[in-house]
Order: structure tokens, then C-alpha cells, then sequence
């Protein structure tokens, strides 16, 4: 796939209710090879992530009192947070998009991280500004 | 058994409400886990969270370290189903009408305006776990220090 086609399947995906690559995995899996591909991207997707989960439960439930456990954890949620913020970063980066989109995008992070505005508001007012900006400018390209 | 069925419904229900993924529905994950049906208290429930962030794959999955919590496996079996498959029929519908309109010229443009808004709620969420783990210069070194990895160089996120 493309950084674009990844990206919007992803924001369709965000769209939607429900986890965001799951539905992202759902979509590009029945892209390629329908109720089965949907399938199997899911699972190759929850199944890994689900057993190490088991694992930890297990291990939580008989230590997670444990005082030395809590910073571990902190350091690993900082990690990820980082991994997060690389990943928006990087793919703001590679898609190259117009200026007024990466308006609309910031819009949503400080609607999002700063003002703490609902989901579903940031959601119905800036997809479909975004989708408005977009067809706008390519019907401006057809012409 | 009745518990299961409740914990199925009320997952199903956080499914259809997670519009933007697991950290949209917190609160409201929150407030049914803990306000409504007393299954657990607040430092549980923060902790099993910060838990299922902490471990690889998506944080949706943070439904099944609940699961297990409230009901051990079987707990666990049904809380992912809930939380995963109401969402996914809907993605599966979304996917079959975008996979009808793909020669339609506008489909792409359409698609890719949604693509500002979907990094801009990835960013946003990156902060809020940033600022939410964030307790000292260490933690804000290691922060920097997955970002920088993961914006600039080609290694797979895994190996952060």
C-alpha cells in the first residue's frame, strides 16, 4: 500500500467506532481476500498482543502489588507514548499534504490534547472538513 | 453466566461508542466498569489500563485485561468479543462500500481527507500518554528518545 491509501484506511478506521487498526485490519484484510483475509488480518493483528496479555494478567494478578513493578511499568508507558508520537510524526511527514490539511490535522490534536473536546465532536466537524478541503482541491485540479 | 452476558453487553456498547479507539472510550469504560457495576475500583482499573498500554498491540485489548479481572478467561474471552466484533462488522460493511466505489474518481480525495484528522488524533493521543507518563526527566528521555526512533529510522516500533 501507499503512505496515502495506509493513511486512509486509517482515518476511515479512526471514523468508525471501535479500536482504530482493528478496523483498519478488518478493511484492508477484505480489500485483499474478502471474509478471509478480514479474518486473518484480525487474528494475526489481537491473537500475539492477546497472549502476552494472558501472560501479564497472570503475572499482575500474583505480583503486581509489588513496589518495583510500578516504575518498570512508567518507563514502559513512556516508550510507548514516544512510539505513538513517532508514528503521527512520521507519517505527518511523509504524506505531504496541502497546507490547509495539516491545518485540519492540527486543529484535531489541539481539540483532542488541549481543549480535551469530545471524540465524537472533533470527529463530525473535522471529517467532514477535511473531505470538503480535499474534493474541493481536487475538482480545482480537474478543471 | 449472567455476569458474562453483562460483561459482553457492556463491552458491545463500549464498541460501538470508541469512536477514535480505546482512549476515546476510557471514561465511559470507566464509568460502567467502576460507577456502575462496582466490578472494580479506580486504582484497579488505572492500573489494568496502564497494563494493556504498556504491552504490544493495540490498546482496545485493554478490554480483555478487564475481562480477565472481572471473570478470569472466560472473562477475558468475552470482553474481547464484545469490545472487537460489533466494530469490526461495521468496518467490514464501510469496507465493502469502499471497495465498490474504488474507480470512482472521488473516492481518493474523499479518503484522503479523513487523513488529517486520523494523524492529528494519533498525535494528540501520543500526548496525552506523554503527558500522562511523563513524571520525570527520565521518562521525558525515553519519550524523546521513541519518537526520534521510531519518526527517523526505518527499524520496526518493535524494537523500541
Amino acid at each position: 500500500m501507499s503512505e496515502r491509501e495506509y493513511a486512509s484506511v486509517l482515518g476511515m478506521g479512526q471514523i468508525l467506532p471501535g479500536p482504530n487498526v482493528g478496523n483498519a485490519a478488518v478493511m484492508i484484510g477484505r480489500g485483499y481476500h474478502g471474509l478471509a483475509g478480514a479474518l486473518v488480518a484480525t487474528c494475526g493483528l489481537y491473537l500475539g498482543p492477546l497472549l502476552i496479555l494472558i501472560v501479564l494478567s497472570v503475572l499482575y494478578d500474583a505480583y503486581g502489588d509489588l513496589p518495583r513493578v510500578a516504575p518498570f511499568m512508567q518507563g514502559v508507558a513512556a516508550a510507548a507514548a514516544g512510539m505513538v508520537l513517532g508514528t503521527a510524526v512520521k507519517m505527518a511527514f511523509n504524506l505531504r499534504a496541502p497546507a490547509q490539511l495539516v491545518a485540519v490535522g492540527l486543529l484535531a490534536v489541539a481539540g483532542a490534547a488541549w481543549l480535551q473536546l469530545p471524540m465524537l465532536l472533533i470527529v463530525a466537524v473535522l471529517a467532514p472538513l477535511g473531505i470538503w478541503i480535499s474534493l474541493r482541491d481536487a475538482r480545482k485540479a480537474a478543471l | 453466566m449472567i455476569l458474562l452476558g453483562q460483561i459482553l453487553i457492556a463491552f458491545a456498547t463500549l464498541s460501538l461508542l470508541a469512536i477514535g479507539g480505546a482512549n476515546a472510550v476510557l471514561p465511559e469504560m470507566h464509568r460502567l466498569l467502576v460507577d456502575v457495576h462496582h466490578w472494580m475500583d479506580d486504582a484497579t482499573f488505572s492500573q489494568l489500563f496502564a497494563l494493556a498500554q504498556a504491552a504490544p498491540g493495540p490498546n482496545i485489548l485493554a478490554a480483555s485485561v478487564m475481562g480477565w479481572h472481572i471473570a478470569g478467561p472466560a472473562g477475558m474471552m468475552v470482553a474481547t468479543l464484545g469490545m472487537l466484533v460489533p466494530a469490526a462488522c461495521l468496518a467490514w460493511i464501510m469496507a465493502g462500500l469502499t471497495i465498490r466505489l474504488r474507480g470512482n474518481t472521488w473516492m481518493k480525495p474523499a479518503q484522503f481527507g479523513l487523513v488529517p484528522v486520523a494523524v492529528g488524533l494519533i498525535a494528540a493521543s501520543g500526548l496525552i500518554m506523554a503527558q500522562a507518563s511523563g513524571t520525570s526527566w527520565l521518562s521525558f528521555a525515553i519519550i524523546a528518545a521513541s519518537t526520534i526512533f521510531v519518526w527517523r529510522t526505518k527499524y520496526s516500533p518493535l524494537w523500541v
